[in-house]
């Protein structure tokens, strides 16, 4: 029994210990004016469902689950995060060129149309991103309507 | 109990690729990029573009033989050609061109490399317009078949060494299914 004891001990410290370990934070302050909804003019409804389901991971904005300062939690989500924004960063959009723009729009239309995206982890503990039917007809007419204009 | 806790929290924003070590070069490009400097500027531009479009036939190939594990390989070759495209000795309205075309290209391929066969063909149909539109910078040797699908989604096309159909985004189950537009030469 001393030995259980003892490793929950270790794994406590460790616990711990692990916690003062810093991580990058994705945030700001204001919406850049490069950002997709502002060079875009997006109507709000869609940027309302946007912000929800895709900015946490492919904007310059995170906001943060009440649970995000734990360690390891914090690392895993800076690690998504970096990688979610070097596929796709919103606040970026105005930089991409026209070819990346239009290459860009048709995977968030096929990822949102097969539920690829919000990934089935993240909507586990964040079920407003969740699209419904009604959403996905909503901002899949409206990212062809921006692909077509380009 | 508290690993209990530890492990429930770490529910994540994505789910885990799998990621493979990528430290391979494709050697044919590689041997001919360092021996590029022996040869005249003229010389190595060709052998770079030939190797694109070996690397794209290549994945071509492996998505009309419907092989996921080949196709990612073959974007793995592609990708790094890409990488290693040197744009030095074009105009600087070319270079801006190709330099956009090499980006979005390798991302096109760097996605095939980690997808099932049913986003490998989506990434490549959108790849197949990025090479099309290299090569009528860079030029082919080869004449080049641009073929066409209806088909696939919104019209799947490729580019083929040969006339005869074989179809990309279907295999097997309609590999007979497309047209040729045009001939590149």
């Amino acid at each position: 029994m001393k030995i259980v004891k003892i490793i929950a001990l270790v794994l406590l410290v460790a616990f711990v210990g692990i916690q003062f370990i810093p991580t990058e934070r994705n945030q700001s302050d204001t919406v850049p004016a490069t950002d997709f909804m502002l060079v875009n003019k997006v109507p709000v409804a869609i940027q309302k469902k946007l912000q929800v389901s895709c900015y946490d991971c492919h904007s310059n904005n995170t906001q943060y689950p009440w649970y995000n300062r734990i360690q390891p939690v914090a690392w895993v989500l800076e690690d998504h995060i970096k990688e979610g924004k070097s596929e796709l960063n919103f606040s970026d959009w105005k930089g991409y060129s026209k070819r990346r723009k239009n290459s860009k729009l048709k995977s968030i239309i096929s990822q949102i149309k097969d539920d690829e995206m919000p990934l089935f982890s993240y909507t586990l503990l964040h079920r407003e991103a969740v699209y419904s039917d009604s959403e996905k007809a909503l901002v899949i007419n409206y990212i062809k309507r921006i692909k077509d204009s380009l | 109990m508290v690993v209990a806790f530890v492990g429930l929290t770490t529910m994540s924003c994505k789910d885990s690729k799998k990621e493979k070590a990528t430290d391979t070069h494709s050697e044919m490009g590689h041997d001919e990029m360092s021996a590029s400097h022996t040869m005249k500027d003229s010389d190595a531009q060709n052998s770079a573009s030939k190797q694109v479009l070996a690397d794209y036939m290549l994945l071509k190939d492996a998505l009309v033989a419907t092989d996921e594990g080949a196709s990612a390989k073959a974007g793995e070759k592609l990708e790094a050609t890409l990488k290693d495209f040197n744009v030095d000795n074009y105009t600087s309205e070319e270079q801006n061109e190709l330099n956009e075309i090499i980006e979005a290209a390798t991302e096109h391929a760097a996605h095939i490399m980690k997808s099932d066969i049913a986003h490998q063909r989506e990434h490549f149909q959108m790849l197949t317009k990025d090479i099309t539109d290299m090569v009528a910078i860079i030029g082919t040797d080869n004449t080049l078949y641009q073929q066409f699908c209806p088909m696939y989604a919104d019209g799947g096309a490729w580019l083929s060494m040969e006339k005869e159909i074989k179809n990309p985004y279907f295999g097997s189950k309609m590999m007979n299914c497309g047209k040729v537009q045009k001939e590149i030469n």
